[in-house]
């Protein structure tokens, strides 16, 4: 229970830093870039090398390439819905997470094949 | 000159649920993709270090405050509010590329020196985010340029 608080606590004060530090920056596009800051892999990676040992979060980082690839696809897709479709930004963020699940474990496990 | 600049008026627009929100939704995504690691194993755990929770909640307030100045001014403001959505979420394609050099500097240096791998990856992230939001830049106003001078020729060899 108690490794859970500390995951709530530390990626809760991450996420916000690097929200804030988003909210502050202009122009828009490039406060953008923080929309995408490693925050919430910066809380778990410190909490997987503690816990479980360098090789475990090396793991951890190798199928986050796969996210990250699917993060882009995900970005482009909800600026696609944004500017052409003209849906709402939480639905086109929402809608889109189906675009990002099926990118990521698509992407993980082409690599899966080719390794 | 750098067009990069901090603006202190999107902090007095926020209200304080909305950081408490943010706050909420960043430590329940670090809670998740612990569950997601201790119930399927730390490779399917890494997929979800890149999950998207936070960036709905920043593009739907960049989108409300955007709406809330319009509606002060007496517009309706929703075409606006999208517009700063996706202008977010294009930044956010070009953050993804920089995630994607995180995680590989990480792979990288985390066998050799836990410290050297966080602070390498951070670097790589910032280095390679902002370095492809500059080049967007620059590619965007070579096409401005020329779609600028496109006419012009077309006039001239018509005329």
């Amino acid at each position: 229970m108690t490794e859970y608080v500390v995951r709530f606590l530390v990626g809760g004060v991450v996420v916000s830093t690097f929200a804030m530090l988003g909210d502050l920056l202009r122009p828009k596009s490039f406060a953008g870039l923080f929309g995408a800051a490693p925050s919430v892999a910066l809380g778990t990676l410190g909490i997987a090398v503690y816990q479980h040992g360098a090789s475990y979060a090396g793991e951890q980082s190798l199928s986050m390439m796969a996210g990250a690839m699917a993060l882009g696809i995900y970005s482009v897709v909800v600026c696609h819905l944004l500017v052409r479709a003209r849906l709402r930004a939480l639905p086109a963020t929402l809608l889109s997470l189906v675009v990002w699940l099926i990118a990521a474990f698509g992407l993980w496990t082409l690599a899966g094949e080719l390794t | 000159m750098t067009p990069i600049h901090f603006s202190l008026s999107s902090l007095r627009e926020g209200r304080w649920y909305e950081y408490l929100i943010r706050f909420a939704l960043g430590g329940a995504a670090t809670v998740f993709t612990g569950l997601v690691s201790s119930r399927h194993g730390a490779s399917i755990g890494g997929l979800f270090l890149a999950l998207p929770a936070i960036f709905c909640a920043s593009a739907t307030l960049i989108e409300k405050h955007e709406i809330r100045r319009k509606r002060e001014a007496g517009l309706t403001g929703e075409r606006r509010g999208r517009e700063a959505a996706a202008l977010d979420a294009a930044g956010a394609s070009l953050g993804a590329i920089g995630m994607l050099s995180f995680a590989g500097a990480f792979w990288l240096l985390v066998d050799s020196s836990v410290a050297a791998a966080f602070v390498g990856a951070s670097l790589a992230w910032l280095v390679v985010s902002v370095a492809a939001w500059f080049l967007r830049r620059k590619l965007r106003s070579v096409r401005r340029l020329r779609n600028a001078s496109g006419p012009a020729i077309s006039r001239s060899r018509y005329s």
